[in-house]
This record gives C-alpha cells, sequence and structure tokens, in this order.
C-alpha cells in the first residue's frame, strides 16, 4: 500500500511540536519544583496524613480534614505555575497521540512497526500513566523527573533512531503484532513512572536517614511512603501486561518462528525483566526487603528495559531485529 | 511465602543424644526450610535472571554457531574458558539447569504447605475481633442511637458478599467479623501451580521436541519427513533418534515475492501440497497456501516458510560432446537485494580413473544478482526480484576434494584446494541469462535461467499445547493475585451506659478494617462501608 507522504508530514510536525510542548512543561514543572512551597507543602501534608493514619484515630476525621486544609490552601503564583504545566503535558500527550494515529493512516497500518513508533507508542504511555497517579497522588510538582527521560527518549527516538513511513515486512504482518507490542509498550511504558519514583524513594529514604543527604532536594520531595505507593501501584498494573505481552510474544513467535520459545536476546532478556520485578512485587511481602531494597530491584528492573529496548535493538543480532534501523 | 509461622513456645524437652542419624536429619531439614523460604525464593529469582543474561549478550552455539566460532577464535584463551564453562549454550549447562531445578524445588516446598494453609483457611470462618479496635489501620466509633440488634442488622446488610460471622463475647458483647478477598489466595496459588507446570513442561518439550530446515527448489520438488537424512540440518531433543518422525510430504509448486518500488518486502506466499495420514497411502495431495506467519499444520507437526532464495541453472558442454546441467541453491548474502553467493559443483563425465577424473573437476563459483546492476565490472543488485539475472562467476578447475571424506559446504568451493594449488582459476567473467563463456580447453559454460527455492522448517513439539494451558492458568492466577485485595472488617456493639432513655435505645459501635496485603486503597473502602452503616442506621431508625 502507498503511503501517503502529507499525513506523515503531518504526523512528524505533531512529534516534534509534542516534544517541544514537552520541555515548556518541564520548564514550569521546574519553577514550581524550585521555588514553590507546593513541594514543601506537599511533602507536609503528606506527613501529616501519615501521623493521622498511624496514630489510629478516625480515618474519616482525618482524612476530612485534609481535603478541608488543602481546599483552603490560597493559590500562590507557583501553584499555578503547576497547574499551567499540566495542561502544557495535555496538550503535549494530545500531539503525541496525533503523531501516531496519523503515522498508522500514512501507512494504513499498526503505527508499531519500527523502533521509531515504538519509542513514540512508549512515550506517550509513560506520560498517560504519570497523569492518571498525579490525579491520586501529591506529586505534581515531580513531573519533570519524568517528562525529562520522554523528551530524552523522544529525541533519541526521533533523530537517531528516526524512520520514514513505510509498510512492514512480511513477519511483521499479523494482527499479533498489535497485541503483543501494544502490551509490550503499554507495560514497559508504565515500567518507566515506578522506576523514576524508586530513584526519587532512594534518594528521599537516604535523606530520611541522613538528612545530609540531598537537603536540597529531598525536603521538596513527598514522603518515601507516597512514593513507594505510586511505585507499587504503577508496576503492580504494568506487570500482568507486561506479562501478558511475553505470553502473547511467545504465541506469536509460534506462528512466526517455528517455536514459542527460544532464547532469543529480546525474548531473554524479556525474561529477566520479568523475573526482576517479580522478585520486586516478592521483596515487598518478604521481611527485611521492603524499601529501600524493593525499590533498588524496581531500578534494576527499569533498567533491564531500557536496556531490551536499547541494546538488544541496536547491537546485538536477532530475530527481533526489526528495529527499522542500521 | 513468607514463612511468619510462629513456632510455639518451646516446652523444656527431654535432652536428646545427638546420633549421627539424627544430626544428618536435622541438616536435611534445615535445608529443606532454607530452600523453601522466600528469601532463598528470591535469591534464587536473582540467580536466574543473572544466569540467563550471558546468553543475550554473548553469541550462542545453538542460535548462531559462526558468529560463536567467530567470537571465541577472536577472544583467544578467554573465549575458550568461557566456551568450557558453557557461556555459548547457557540454556544447557548445569549451572543453568542446577538453578532452574532449585528454583522448582522450593517453589514445590512453599506450595505445599501453602495450599494446606489455604484449604485450612477456606474452611475457617473470619478471625475474632481483636480486643482493641482502635489499634487497627481503620477505625471508627460512635454512639448512634439505635438498639444492637439494629445496628447488626445494618452491619450484616452491608457486608453482603463477605464471609461474616457474628460471636458473643464473654461479657456478652456482640461483635461481627467479616473477611474478602479469598479470591486473592486462589489466584496466587493458580500463579505459582501454573508457573510450576510451565517450568516442568518447558523441560519435557527439551526433550521430545525436534526441527529441521530443508531447502526445497520451488518447481514441484518434494520434501517427505521420513528421516534425519531428509533436512539440512536437524535439531532433536534428548529423546528424539530420528526414527519415529511424523510421517508426511511437502511438494512445493511456486513461490511468489512481491516488493515495494524501493524493494522492501511486502509479502511471501509458497504454493504447496501436502500429504500426511491416510493420503500417503492414497497419494492424494491437499493445496495449501504457505505464509509466513501461517504454517502448515498437519500431522502434529508444523511447517514454515523461512527463506528463499535463487538457484541459477548452468549447462557444461565438455568438448567430446558431453552436457550436464544443474541447478543448484546459492545463499543470498544480502536479504534487501537479494544478491546471492554460491558455487556449482561438476564432475566430469566419461572418465573412469579417479585420480584423472578428479583433475578435471569444475566449480562455477561467484555471485548472482537477480536484478543486474554493473560498476564497471563488478556485479551487484539493484533490486531483489527477477528482472534482469545475472552472474559473476569465477570457474574453477581442479581438484574440488569433494571426495576427501571431509563434508563440504554446498555454498563454497574448498578454499585449501586453491591455497595449496589444486583448484585453479580459469575463467573469470559476467553472464546473463543465456550467455556462454569457452574455456581454454574448449569446454562451454552456459548459464541458462534461474529457479526459485524455498527454505522450509519442520517443527515437532508435543508439549506446547499444555505450555499454553499452564501459560495461561498461570495469567489468571496472576490477574486475581493482583488485582483481589484481601481485607478484614469488624464491628462490636454494645448498649450505651446511659440507655434508658424512654425507648430510644443507643448503641456504642465500634469499626474496625485492615488490609492483609497492600494497605492503599482500603482506606476509602472502609470510610464508605462505616459511612453507610453509621448513616443507614439513623435513618432506618428516623423513619
Ligand atoms: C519458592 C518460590 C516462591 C515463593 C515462596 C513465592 C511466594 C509468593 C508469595 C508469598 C506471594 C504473595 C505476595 C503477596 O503477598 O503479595 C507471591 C506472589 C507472586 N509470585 Fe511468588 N513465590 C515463589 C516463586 C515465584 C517465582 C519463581 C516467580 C516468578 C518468576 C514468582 C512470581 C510471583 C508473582 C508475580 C507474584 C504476585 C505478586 C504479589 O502478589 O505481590 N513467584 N509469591
Amino acid at each position: 500500500m502507498p503511503v501517503n507522504e502529507t499525513l506523515s508530514q503531518y504526523s512528524d510536525w505533531s512529534y516534534t511540536t509534542s516534544v517541544v510542548v514537552y520541555v515548556l512543561a518541564m520548564i514550569f514543572f521546574l519553577v514550581e519544583q524550585a521555588f514553590g512551597k507546593r513541594g514543601v507543602q506537599a511533602a507536609e501534608r503528606t506527613r501529616q496524613k501519615e501521623f493521622a493514619g498511624v496514630g489510629g484515630g478516625s480515618t474519616a476525621t482525618a482524612s476530612t480534614s485534609d481535603t478541608a486544609t488543602g481546599a483552603r490552601q490560597a493559590r500562590t503564583r507557583t501553584e499555578r505555575i503547576g497547574r499551567m504545566g499540566v495542561a502544557l503535558t495535555v496538550l503535549g500527550v494530545g500531539l503525541h497521540l496525533a503523531a501516531l494515529v496519523l503515522r498508522g493512516l500514512a501507512t494504513s497500518r499498526f503505527p508499531l512497526g519500527n523502533m521509531y513508533e515504538y519509542i513514540t507508542a512508549i512515550t506517550l504511555v509513560t506520560v498517560v500513566a504519570w497523569l492518571v497517579m498525579m490525579a491520586r497522588h501529591p506529586i505534581r510538582h515531580l513531573s519533570s523527573f519524568v517528562l525529562l527521560p520522554v523528551v530524552i527518549l523522544m529525541f533519541v527516538g526521533g533523530t537517531l533512531l528516526y524512520a520514514v513511513a513505510a509498510p512492514v515486512q512480511p513477519a511483521l504482518q499479523s494482527y499479533w503484532l498489535v497485541i503483543h507490542v501494544t502490551a509490550a509498550a503499554v507495560g514497559s511504558g508504565i515500567f518507566l513512572v515506578p522506576g523514576v519514583a524508586s530513584i526519587l524513594y532512594l534518594i528521599r529514604s537516604a535523606y530520611d536517614r541522613d538528612p545530609v543527604k540531598f537537603g536540597k532536594l529531598a525536603p521538596k520531595l513527598p514522603s518515601a511512603d507516597v512514593l513507594d505507593r505510586v511505585a507499587y501501584r504503577t508496576t503492580v498494573f504494568a506487570f500482568p501486561v507486561f506479562t501478558f505481552g511475553i505470553l502473547c510474544g511467545a504465541v506469536w513467535a509460534e506462528a512466526a518462528w517455528g517455536r514459542f520459545w527460544g532464547w532469543d536476546p529480546k525474548e531473554t532478556v524479556a525474561f529477566v525483566a520479568w523475573v526482576i520485578y517479580a522478585a520486586y512485587l516478592h521483596s515487598r511481602a518478604t521481611a527485611g526487603w521492603r524499601g529501600t531494597r524493593a525499590a533498588t530491584i524496581n531500578v534494576v528492573g527499569f533498567a533491564a528495559t531500557v536496556f531490551n529496548l536499547f541494546f538488544v535493538n541496536l547491537v546485538s543480532t536477532g530475530l527481533h531485529s526489526y528495529a527499522g534501523v542500521g | 511465602m513468607s514463612q511468619t509461622t510462629t513456632e510455639p513456645p518451646e516446652t523444656p524437652r527431654p535432652v536428646y543424644r545427638q546420633t549421627p542419624l539424627r544430626r544428618g536429619w536435622a541438616f536435611v531439614r534445615n535445608t529443606w526450610r532454607g530452600l523453601t523460604s522466600m528469601r532463598t525464593a528470591l535469591v534464587l529469582l536473582f540467580l536466574l535472571a543473572l544466569a540467563a543474561l550471558p546468553g543475550a549478550l554473548l553469541p550462542q552455539w545453538d542460535l548462531n554457531a559462526q558468529k560463536t566460532e567467530e567470537y571465541i577464535a577472536e577472544h583467544g584463551w578467554w573465549g575458550e574458558l568461557l566456551d568450557r564453562l558453557q557461556f555459548f549454550d547457557v540454556y544447557s549447562s548445569p549451572w543453568f539447569s542446577a538453578i532452574y531445578l532449585l528454583l522448582m524445588v522450593s517453589l514445590v516446598g512453599c506450595l505445599v504447605p501453602r495450599t494446606g494453609d489455604y484449604l485450612r483457611a477456606m474452611r475457617a470462618g473470619p478471625v475474632l475481633t481483636p480486643r482493641n479496635l482502635a489499634r487497627l489501620p481503620h477505625h471508627v466509633r460512635a454512639e448512634i442511637e439505635a438498639d444492637p440488634d439494629t445496628v447488626l442488622g445494618e452491619v450484616r446488610r452491608r457486608l453482603r458478599g463477605w464471609r461474616v460471622v457474628e460471636r458473643t463475647e464473654a461479657d456478652g458483647v456482640r461483635t461481627i467479623s467479616a473477611e474478602r478477598g479469598y479470591l486473592r489466595e486462589t489466584g496466587n496459588l493458580l500463579f505459582h501451580f501454573g508457573m510450576l507446570g510451565l517450568i516442568a513442561t518447558f523441560a519435557l518439550g527439551a526433550m521430545y521436541s525436534y526441527e529441521g530446515q530443508v531447502i526445497v527448489h520451488a518447481n514441484g520438488h518434494e520434501f517427505c519427513n521420513s528421516g534425519v537424512f531428509a533436512y539440512d540440518s536437524f535439531n532433536p531433543g534428548l529423546q528424539v533418534d530420528g526414527t519415529q518422525l511424523s510421517p508426511f510430504c511437502v511438494k512445493v509448486n511456486a513461490f511468489e515475492a512481491e516488493y515495494t518500488d524501493v524493494g522492501q518486502p511486502v509479502s511471501y506466499e509458497a504454493d504447496i501440497q501436502y500429504q500426511s495420514g491416510e493420503d500417503l497411502t492414497t497419494g492424494t495431495w491437499r493445496d495449501h497456501h504457505l505464509e509466513v506467519n501461517e504454517p502448515l499444520r498437519t500431522a502434529g507437526d508444523r511447517v514454515y516458510l523461512l527463506g528463499h532464495g535463487y538457484a541459477p541453472t548452468f549447462t557444461v558442454t565438455w568438448p567430446d560432446g558431453e552436457t550436464r546441467t544443474q541447478t543448484v541453491q546459492w545463499r543470498p548474502t544480502d536479504t534487501t537485494t537479494m544478491l546471492s553467493q554460491g558455487a556449482t559443483k561438476f564432475d566430469p563425465p566419461g572418465i573412469t580413473d579417479s585420480a584423472e577424473r578428479r583433475k578435471n573437476q569444475l566449480a562455477i563459483t561467484g555471485l548472482f544478482a537477480p536484478t543486474a546492476l554493473l560498476h564497471g565490472n563488478i556485479l551487484s543488485s539493484s533490486y531483489p526480484e527477477l528482472t534482469d539475472p545475472a552472474v559473476a562467476v569465477d570457474v574453477m578447475r581442479g581438484e574440488l576434494g569433494v571426495d576427501s571424506g571431509r563434508s563440504q559446504s554446498i555454498f563454497e568451493i574448498d578454499q585449501r584446494m586453491v591455497d595449496s594449488g589444486r583448484l585453479e582459476r580459469v575463467a573469470r567473467e559476467n553472464l546473463k541469462v543465456g550467455e556462454s563463456i569457452t574455456l581454454d580447453d574448449g569446454t562451454e559454460i552456459s548459464f541458462d535461467g534461474v529457479r526459485r527455492w524455498v527454505s522450509l522448517q519442520v517443527s515437532h513439539d508435543p508439549t506446547q499445547g499444555w505450555m499454553l494451558a499452564f501459560a495461561i492458568v498461570m495469567f489468571a492466577g496472576l490477574g486475581a493475585s493482583l488485582a483481589v485485595k484481601r481485607r478484614r472488617f469488624w464491628a462490636r456493639v454494645s448498649p450505651a451506659a446511659d440507655s434508658g432513655d424512654g425507648d430510644v435505645r443507643r448503641s456504642v459501635v465500634e469499626l474496625g478494617g485492615l488490609a492483609r496485603t497492600d494497605q492503599a486503597g482500603y482506606g476509602e473502602e472502609f470510610t464508605a462501608l462505616s459511612r453507610d452503616i453509621l448513616d443507614l442506621t439513623q435513618d432506618r431508625k428516623a423513619r
């Protein structure tokens, strides 16, 4: 099928604009994080909540008084800047999604056929997952920590790994592409959020143990407990999705490559990442492994995910070498 | 599983005499306990991840033998050491299997007692209401205008779907204990059993499966799965000796590839016919369209279209008028342009003296391009489809070394024969279809045409249906164990001390909640539950 050049051009523009919008949003969030009291306030608030919870008093009263003070808080200028950051991020997501959809329309196929498109999808999932978490936890002022890796990935994707819109090779013409790659992209994309949260957790808990460490940054972070919860919630959501992605990959491999599992580099590293995340979930239920160790495991899992994305696609050669680069 | 079993308080026991037998038993028991603890399982999981990694970083024999060989050659003693330690054969190495086995033992060791606990817990009712509900993470206390019966009725009504037990304490105070989310543990066990099944089946599969590759010319040639000899390469499982292959035959009638203008492949298709089972005796052929992603499934095996290529046809006419024609597959060196490389080898006919014959063997080696592109005299290919085929050949004459006993690649000549001067180049030429070369002795070599070939893979794995079933069990269990939250709820209701005010009776209601797993999220549910119970009771009373 011929490629629609106009749509593909629009897709590229949309992509570039969304990166620019994310960068702008990041600046707003950085202002909020650096100058705003919001960070400190958010940290304070979570600490209050914690005391209320631990104290064993009525939870009902604790939570109502909490929202009441929240509502009464005057909106400072930095608070407004943070909200503008969110608005920009939502705009960025719109453009980001448009870039992906237009790619699909331009090529008349599912737009996950090469590494550029895959990175586009992963980063989109990350930002959406972050927005969802932001609605539920006092973490808005941390957004630039998530947008930074997103922007870096999108920059690398849009320059070094860029692939012109084109049809995919016969091996990829299967509905399993839609299922397997979408699940893998959603899983990996969400995993970026607990990765960042766990790094912040490690910073925060190092500070809690010894306030000399990270004295500038850490006091503005939410309590370690909140970060741990963000990491756990997102991992618990992403893990089954990722598992599903691997299982579908195996079913597809049976139809495409003649075996459901053959220790292809990508399969191997996906397995390794899966085992690491399983270990993370277990560590939270094992005495002595909760907290810092669990967070470290999550960071390692994230490292494995990124390694899988770049090293396996670009350096090693295997059956998964559909990256459309080199 | 988090082994937090509280040991019963030590009662003074009679002093045992340490016998070797007892010590041995204690050792076994302690090893078993250690091996089946959650911490060990965690460490084993990490070890497994770590051990699997070299397989992704280093070339592996069974995936790419040539690359592995190069790697070892490049890295000298280090490469050889790694090879000796099976780092190029990770997944069948003893150390990988050891971790795998230990993990399995550990898994069984924790699943057995956990299943017992599970069955017991399923039969037991929710636990007693704690003395002091205020100590729980979620707790409310209120005095409301309703008598204890009404309140307890409301609690029961609101806790529909929970497992509920009502008890009366020693001082006559009534309590309700409720618990919900038993499915979590069910899911958890399913997940782990599924995984155990998966691991065990995987090991079986490695024993009873086989895989073979074969090149078949796409002009009606036939391949029959009658024995290992029929394959170009064959990888049997440990328990496969190659004598019991599933019988079926495949005939390849045509192959077609479709490309975009810039030579990107769009589709590959082979028209084949096959016969298996009864068809073998009746001679019936069934049509099938073989495509990438769409294997032929027959006789319990699968047949895949793996690749394709070209086989140039050459005819050699010796000075005495004898002719021989051969079409031998050449292999693609560049999959985007299908530039191919190969060697077509001829024995001179009519020479009975083997020494004499060996001196006059011929090989036509070189490049084949489906769409010729010439830079000066250098041939390359500009498009993968057959539009303007050409070959650039070296004709070699002398001793090929094919009967030296060493096996030889069909795509290459033996370079050592060239190096030792026993095989010499006698011509170098670019040819299009129909063109020919005449050698110094009058032998004529003509390039007559091209035929397509496909490479097929036959895979046999009797366990893969089981693998799928266990994977589904595992996944369903995972979903339940992560999505379901196990939580407890208690109510203690007693008449208020000052209730005596006419017929309005008041109760003191204490509610408490505890999430057994992750605390997050239960707060909201508890708040809603307790508000409902307290409000409802009030409303009902007001009416
Ligand atoms: C002896 C070996 C094992 C033991 C004792 C064990 C124990 C457990 C326990 C206690 C849980 C529940 C955790 C919770 O309360 O949330 C659990 C969940 C889980 N296990 Fe295992 N497990 C073992 C092996 C494995 C292995 C080998 C894997 C995967 C490679 C695995 C993957 C999981 C996953 C994904 C969960 C769900 C996470 C969760 O519910 O928190 N387990 N396992």
